[in-house]
């Protein structure tokens, strides 16, 4: 599967907006994404391993959280977009 | 859908000879018309920020014919903000950056009311500041206020009209409109404090909050107008990709747990925001973070006690300024932290700060215990040690 990275990440993804990982679900697919680019981890995962509240992962067009969670099946083609809260300015 | 239209005792506005010449162009569309002008003219509009996103967003607002326009925003007019902040000039620099929109507003469309809000918004002062308008544009540039104006705006019954950047990247969608999702329904908790970089850190470029704000007058005079829903931004994410000028969209649907819009919300008062996204947490905890001022490692290497000044920029800035430290940008650092010697003093900077605190925790948990944090960076340096630096 195809996930894109959003720019705030991207220092901790060697630089890359998409990455292409293997994967049959969407937890599957985040593992190997953060085991391959271990300094995602703790942008994505709390300490005890749950997705961070802000950070929202989409399966295609679709908010995981309104389909299986980490558990929604990924077939061949699809692409994952993480999809962190941004708001710019304040130095 | 919420048409914003004219509340009843109010007087029947009407189009002048000049106006009608004016908005000819828009009175000869039958999507605007005579009728959506009318509206255009009785709306009243909240800008939140006159600065990146609030510029195009002001001025096209005021170009199009919008009765009133708000403004809040307590800063002034910096150098820096001309890349990209067109409501200011050169020669607005150091002056409010309300008073400086106020007169490029009335030269474009001298016909604008123009309500200026020279404050902080606040848990005290929006709800009285928002019920003054129809719909609120959010260009805010931090989390608290984001949140604030999210929850305002749900709480009043006003159409939040949102846009977010960074760098190259942006967000846009309109939330808080009765059944339609709301800023939480998407991000029901802020990201702690310093894990997402802010314009400063990552910066931006300048087009992109023009490209952003005039999407955000877009779909507010498409509220106005009452335009179809299904054509809003309702319900979906526009995210913007200016590089690769690509436009995604994701789907957005309302919580139906969310603690503000939904079926059983939790929050019917605005909260103390500072502390919501932990920033009163953050500050009281830099004060663990290991910090040496720029006038105490002037000592130290003046004096050659052997500090090794460890650089966590990116080469092009090392480029425009630097203090001959060993560049590692911090992404890089885990990979090249072996080219660290732990027994030496190390002083690690960025530009401003925040990038080297990162790059002292990580050190500090890989078992470095000589590690300091360059308060200010080396905007700090140029500020106090040697101000022939170019500050960037």
């Amino acid at each position: 599967m195809k996930i894109h990275i959003p720019t705030p990440l991207r220092l901790y993804a060697d630089k890359k907006d998409t990455v292409e990982v293997p994967g049959k679900t969407v937890a599957e697919g985040l593992a190997n994404l953060t085991a391959h680019y271990s300094d995602l981890r703790r942008h994505l995962y709390t300490d005890e391993g749950k997705l961070r509240a802000f950070v929202n992962i989409y399966l295609n067009d679709e908010d995981i959280r309104y389909l299986q969670q980490e558990n929604t099946p990924v077939k061949e083609g699809d692409s994952l977009s993480i999809v962190p809260s941004i708001a710019g300015g304040e130095a | 859908m919420p048409a914003v239209t004219q509340k009843p005792g109010t007087e029947a506005v009407a189009l002048s000879n000049e106006e009608v010449q004016r908005y000819s162009r828009h009175l000869i569309m039958p999507e605007v018309g005579m009728e959506g002008q009318l509206k255009l003219k009785a709306a009243k509009v909240l800008c939140i920020g006159a600065g990146g996103l609030g510029s195009p967003l002001a001025m096209y607002l005021a170009a199009a014919g919008v009765g009133t326009l708000g403004l809040v925003d307590f800063d002034v007019v910096d150098f820096t903000n001309l890349q990209r902040q067109i409501l200011h000039s050169t020669a607005d620099v150091g002056r409010k950056k309300l008073d400086s929109a106020a007169e490029t507003l009335a030269g474009i469309n001298p016909q604008v009311e123009v309500r200026k809000f020279e404050t902080k918004l606040t848990s005290a002062n929006a709800l009285e500041i928002f019920r003054q308008f129809d719909i609120v544009a959010d260009g805010t540039d931090n989390f608290p206020t984001r949140y604030l104006v999210n929850d305002a705006c749900v709480l009043t019954g006003k159409p939040n009209v949102y846009g977010s950047i960074f760098r190259f990247e942006g967000q846009a969608s309109v939330f808080a409109v009765k059944d339609g999702p709301c800023y939480r329904c998407l991000y029901p908790e802020p990201p702690p404090p310093g894990l997402v970089p802010s314009c400063a850190e990552g910066g931006v470029l300048g087009i992109l909050p023009g490209l952003v704000g005039v999407i955000q007058a877009t779909e507010t005079i498409k509220l106005i107008l009452g335009a179809g829903r299904e054509q809003s931004l309702i319900g979906r994410l526009l995210m913007v990709d200016a590089m690769g000028m690509k436009f995604r969209e994701l789907k957005l649907r309302k919580n139906p747990e969310c603690p503000v819009c939904g079926k059983n919300p939790s929050i019917h008062e605005l909260i103390d925001y500072q502390e919501f996204c932990g920033v009163r947490a953050e500050e009281a905890s830099t004060t663990q973070m290991p910090a040496i001022e720029v006038e105490e490692l002037k000592r130290k290497l003046d004096a050659g006690e052997g500090v090794f000044v460890l650089d966590v920029r990116e080469p092009h800035e090392y480029q425009i300024c630097n203090l001959e430290g060993h560049l590692i940008p911090l992404g890089d650092l885990p990979k090249r932290v072996h080219e660290l010697d732990s027994s030496r003093e190390i002083v690690a900077h960025c530009r401003s700060g925040k990038r080297s605190a990162e790059a002292v925790e990580f050190l500090q948990k890989a078992g470095f215990r000589k590690v300091w944090n360059l308060t200010g960076g080396i905007l700090a340096w140029a500020d106090r040690i040697d101000p022939k630096m170019p500050k960037y």
